[in-house]
């Protein structure tokens, strides 16, 4: 989502993403008009007149998990953004915590007073 | 390829307010309540309406609750075009 409009999607789609992802981006491109919703959501700058670069992981109840705000020049990690998906699914299901970088398959955490002290012992980064 | 359909004819509502709020406060309030940042970790996330482009449908109008039961990532960017 950005303050284009979908016309300029469109025409973003049509001229260069679809250049660069097959298909160009499978996920509709929403057209945040006056950043009314930027700004609900933290992320418009009023001096630029622009959102700037703000992702939100949204959890099937309607509640944010995450959230990550960045200033325009650095872009983003996907891969990142799949694992904390991924752990937050995983989390969700199980009750488990993951610990710091967690991946798929890799130890979880059964937070409790036998693991007080003994996190040392459970997970090896 | 297929015809584009153009839903966007009706402006989208932008954010959306809880109805209880909105009259309470009146109509010029709300607005003012909607500019301020209500999005936090462990809060429900602020609804909303926005016009779209979704490839290979068109214009349409997309209301982020109606993806309610499913993990959503929502993304905000300067702006298309950019280099980043």
């Amino acid at each position: 989502m950005s303050t284009d409009s979908r016309f300029v999607h469109k025409i973003w789609q049509q001229e260069e993403l679809s250049k660069m992802v097959d298909g160009g981006v499978p996920f509709p491109m929403l057209s945040d008009a006056g950043g009314r919703i930027g700004a609900l959501y933290g992320v418009y700058d009023e001096a630029a007149g622009v959102d700037i670069r703000g992702r939100f992981i949204i959890d099937p109840d309607f509640m944010i998990r995450a959230m990550e705000v960045l200033t325009p020049e650095v872009g983003r990690n996907p891969d990142e953004l799949i694992r904390q998906v991924k752990a937050f699914q995983h989390v969700a299901k199980t009750g488990e915590v993951t610990p710091s970088g967690w991946e798929p398959g890799e130890t979880t955490l059964t937070p409790g007073p036998d693991l007080v002290g003994k996190v040392w012992k459970a997970w090896k980064p | 390829m297929t015809k584009l359909k153009d839903g966007c004819v009706k402006p989208a509502r932008g954010p959306i307010v809880p109805a209880a709020e909105a009259t309470a406060q009146g109509e010029r309030t709300s607005q003012q309540e909607v500019m301020k940042m209500q999005a936090r970790v462990g809060q429900q996330a602020p609804d909303f309406e926005a016009n779209a482009f979704v490839a290979g449908e068109g214009f349409k109008i997309v209301k982020l609750s109606d993806y309610k039961g499913k993990w959503i990532v929502v993304c905000f960017y300067p702006g298309d075009f950019t280099f980043v």
